[in-house]
């Protein structure tokens, strides 16, 4: 078996800020395997954007990587220094962000921002790193891209804008790239546009991916496999069939019921109930017990390990509905 | 956007005619100026020939309208002191101005905004602290005690710098200069520096401001996440984002570094028309007076008008919302 | 006291000290904000006090001997007395002269705001209750008058007014006033739109009385936080005025003028003449700034949130 691109290993990304310190990822483990994709499903404030960033070595004070390891085709990366991670970010690993309009610098004509990217790690000639912007845009769809190389973002669309960002992602075929929700903002119809295009480009170039959303329909039709996190932690993690067919962690099945295709037409959608729990005051068992209908005594006091189950996936559960339902 | 030029336009002619309104009454209620003109022992006759010379014996609004002809045609009568035609006198004084002012601008950009612009990116470091807290000193000094300060440690105990006057003088392209020679350069530092004080730390504030909030953006991650230097992250994509701002309004206070000059340029003797103003003041040589402040509003009305209309062109957002108003 | 006179007032000026000493509590966390209001507390008691404090009475001119002049800091004075700070041109002590000095700088800085101040009051609250034509003349004066800077328009009024006390006031009240209308229309604008406007104006009260009752209440607070930076501004202005020997006569010896006084005895080196009163008008200023620094954190509910 061929060693994963990305492994990730019981990452804690901590906030040590004024009013305490906040675990916005403790102890998250997954890996990617090239040509993979992953998707990161969460709610708001689940830790999966601040997971996207560790690995992108983009974490800013108060923030710090506590513990645990990343590895890019088996090196570690978080020990490295900002210069060798430069060398890194942008080249083996690149990110695309969650809003269009805010990751273009506004100021900038499109080509000087795509520019930048390539001469950052190869040492080309100005028009060889032209031309090669060129044959990025026309990569991802984008007409005439000699002339619209010398625009400004405001004279784009939402939906090209990303598709910018993606060309801009994709200059140095990188092994693995992070989507932080990239879809979240753009329109319904351009959103698939945008997925079916991203889908082919990786399937191409054989690039690794990394998407995070909040949107479990999303990741369903473009995820090898699904991570579902949950209060800094990953709740159950496996192939994408199995965890959207058979739910065993009562959080993605209250995720799935909350999606709107995935019922039938005309019956009220079932939502999760309370809210997510202020990641600063987690309580000692399970992060999820407080809105979880399985709850025990046991739930309350021990914080349930993540665990492989029999369909090759992880579930971070004392109670996993099969056999809650079996019960 | 021609209807946001001819309503800005409108707007200047407007500024420019309450002032010609406002000078011309208030030099006619301030006093008979006759007497400031003919020697103590005039005799009635002789008054009343100069009054008759320079217009005083017609009515009010008769020497108003006079007064806007002559404006009109750039023509504010003979100074009292000196003889010549006054508004001559201050076009001569200008280049010495504009040249201060100018170098002025410039230090103030260049002090100013690498100051602020660290300041800005590690806001927590002493050194910031130290150079915010020296802006704020730089807005509570009084511009002229910081002249003779500089005067007293540059030219007095360290005998650096020239205290006074300004350097020789060359004429490039009809423009006079000082700025070809070293001495040149030499006589200007003190001055230009004492002038662009207070705006040193107005662009500190702005770059720090700008760069704080610049920094937290998404394209600066985004940035980042291309494997960027952090000189190319700050120098061109922090920077120029700074730089409209700071543009805009450096551009807007050029103007007032030509009204503050007539403190530094009385300090330094440096031979520019605010110096020339406040000699006239001292002297109640009204003509100069009156033709200096019509030449400081029209540059002023002028500047705002540029920079307003060139700001609009730029940013499609304050057109739309002039038209909302 | 005033709980025995209107007893069933009583919870109401007991919620307005607890408001008041939240305000005093929030100002003193700031440790640079307390040093301001140190600084000018004690420049303020020394001005007041000054013919107690000051070695010299810098007018007597029996006690001033020319024979002292320009002596440096810690002379002795042929009276006997030590000169701290050295002494002026014609031989008066210079710290004597500086807490005289700083009497006039201060009085001519807080009368010209005091009466900037109430003008502008009343001419935005003018503005903002009435609207329409008033308004709109009103704020074209104001965008005019602020469209130019400060430091012209009060050397074409020295110029057109002359010199002495009541002029300078006069020019610093000019160019104070319309911050003060500015700021007064915006806040009463806001108030204005309020439901207890509305409610005080169906009871029938009259003009006056909504506007000074109801409306200008509200708006004091960022009336007191530009009235800092306008009186260290005026202050500042006075001083530039008389050092260019365009603002107070020879006779009113602000810092400004001692400044000046000491300016042609610079290039001998004769520092001390014009240093000392300027680090005098320098920390004045700054004291005043610094306060109205931590004012404007206090008392802006938007930079609260």
């Amino acid at each position: 078996m061929t060693r994963p691109v990305l492994e990730v290993e019981n990452l804690a990304t901590h906030f040590f800020t004024r009013e305490g310190v906040v675990k916005a990822v403790d102890g998250v483990s997954f890996s990617v395997g090239a040509g993979e994709v992953l998707g990161i499903v969460g709610e708001s404030g689940s830790g999966k954007s601040v997971s996207g960033f560790s690995i992108m070595g983009l974490i800013d004070p108060p923030g710090k990587i506590v513990s645990g390891s990343i590895r890019l085709n088996g090196e570690e990366i978080t020990a490295r220094d900002e210069a060798t991670m430069r060398k890194v970010r942008g080249k083996d690993l690149a990110m695309i962000f969650q809003d269009p309009m805010m990751t273009l610098n506004p100021v900038l004509r499109i080509d000087t921002q795509m520019i930048e990217a390539v001469l950052a790690h190869d040492n080309v000639s100005e028009q060889a790193a032209r031309s090669r912007c060129i044959e990025a845009l026309s990569m991802v769809g984008i007409p005439s891209p000699a002339e619209r190389l010398v625009a400004y973002p405001h004279q784009f669309s939402g939906g090209m804008r990303q598709r910018v960002a993606i060309a801009i992602a994709l200059l140095h075929r990188p092994k693995l790239i992070i989507a932080d929700e990239p879809t979240t903002a753009l329109d319904v119809t351009i959103q698939s546009q945008i997925l079916a295009e991203v889908q082919k480009l990786c399937a191409e170039t054989g690039t690794a991916m990394v998407w995070i959303t909040h949107d479990l329909s999303v990741v369903a039709g473009l995820a090898d496999r699904i991570a579902v996190m949950y209060a800094g932690r990953v709740v159950e993690e496996g192939p994408v069939e199995r965890v959207l067919e058979n739910p065993q962690h009562p959080y993605t099945n209250g995720l799935i019921g909350s999606v709107p295709s995935a019922n039938p037409m005309g019956q009220r959608l079932r939502q999760i109930p309370g809210s997510t729990p202020s990641l600063g005051r987690l309580p000692p068992g399970c992060a999820f017990e407080p809105r979880c209908a399985f709850a025990s005594d046991l739930c309350r006091q021990q914080r349930p390990a993540i665990g492989p189950d029999s369909g090759g996936a992880r579930v971070a559960c004392h109670h996993p509905l099969s056999r809650a339902r079996a019960s | 956007m021609l209807a946001f030029i001819i309503r800005r336009v409108a707007q200047a002619l407007f500024v420019v005619l309450a002032m010609v309104i406002i000078v011309f009454f208030g030099t006619y209620v301030v006093g008979d100026p006759v007497w400031m003109m003919v020697p103590g022992d005039a005799t009635q006759d002789q008054i009343e020939q100069v009054r008759r010379e320079f217009g005083f014996d017609k009515p009010v609004h008769v020497q108003f309208l006079l007064f806007v002809a002559d404006v009109l045609q750039g023509e504010f009568g003979r100074s009292y002191v000196h003889g010549g035609s006054a508004i001559g006198l201050i076009l001569d004084r200008m280049p010495a101005t504009l040249e201060l002012a100018l170098v002025a601008l410039i230090f103030a950009v260049v002090i100013g905004l690498p100051l602020g612009v660290f300041a800005g990116l590690k806001p927590d470091h002493p050194a910031a602290r130290t150079i915010m807290a020296g802006s704020i000193l730089g807005f509570s000094l009084p511009t002229f005690w910081v002249g003779l300060m500089l005067i007293m440690f540059f030219s007095v105990m360290l005998g650096w710098l020239p205290a006074t006057g300004r350097g020789p003088t060359t004429t490039v392209l009809g423009i006079e200069t000082s700025l070809l020679t070293l001495k040149g350069w030499q006589h200007i530092a003190l001055p230009a520096l004492n002038l662009a004080l207070l705006k040193i730390s107005l662009v500190i504030r702005l770059a720090r401001s700008g760069t704080r909030e610049a920094s937290l953006q998404d394209y600066v991650k985004f940035a980042r996440a291309k494997g960027l230097s952090p000189k190319r992250i700050v120098g061109v994509h922090i920077l120029k984002n700074i730089m409209i701002p700071i543009v805009t309004v450096l551009g807007l206070e050029f103007g007032s570094l030509v009204a503050f000059s007539v403190v530094t340029e009385t300090i330094f003797a440096w031979p520019g028309m605010g110096k020339l103003l406040l000699e006239s003041i001292q002297r109640l040589d009204r003509p100069l007076i009156v033709a200096y402040v019509m030449v400081v509003v029209l540059l002023f009305v002028t500047i705002n008008l540029i920079v307003d209309i060139l700001y609009s062109a730029l940013d499609p957002r304050v057109r739309l919302a002039g038209k909302n108003e | 006291m005033s709980d025995l006179t209107l007893p069933k007032n009583a919870a109401a000026p007991k919620k307005a000290q607890g408001e008041f000493a939240r305000f005093v509590g929030r100002f003193l966390e700031d440790r640079v904000a307390v040093f301001g209001l140190a600084l000018i507390s004690i420049i303020v008691l020394l001005a007041l006090f000054a013919p107690l404090i000051a070695p010299q009475n810098p007018y007597d001119l029996a006690r001033v001997d020319i024979m002292d002049s320009r002596q440096p800091p810690g002379a002795k004075a042929l009276d006997g007395f030590t000169m701290w700070l050295g002494s002026d041109g014609v031989g008066r002590d210079l710290l004597s002269g500086i807490l005289y000095g700083l009497r006039i700088s201060l009085m001519v800085g807080l009368l010209s705001g005091v009466i900037a101040a109430c003008l502008g009051l009343m001419v935005g609250l003018i503005a903002a209750y009435f609207g329409g034509r008033i308004e709109n003349v009103i704020m074209r004066i104001v965008d005019l008058q602020l469209s130019l800077p400060s430091v012209l328009i009060a050397l074409i009024l020295v110029a057109l007014l002359g010199k002495g006390v009541d002029k300078i006031i006069l020019a610093l009240v000019v160019v104070q006033w319309a911050y003060y209308a500015r700021t007064v229309r915006g806040s009463a604008l806001v108030e204005r739109r309020k439901e207890y406007v509305e409610a005080a104006r169906s009871l029938g009260l009259s003009h006056t009385r909504t506007m000074l009752r109801h409306i200008l209440p509200n708006c004091l607070a960022p009336v007191i936080v530009i009235a800092t930076v306008q009186t260290a501004h005026a202050i500042s202005l006075e001083a530039t005025l008389s050092f260019l020997g365009v603002g107070l006569p020879q006779t009113e010896p602000s810092l400004g003028v001692l400044i000046s006084n000491g300016f042609q005895y610079m290039l001998s080196g004769k520092y001390w003449i014009s240093f000392f009163p300027g680090v005098a008008l320098l920390l004045t200023i700054v004291g005043i700034n610094l306060v109205g620094d931590r004012l404007r954190d206090v008392l802006n509910p938007r930079l609260e949130k």
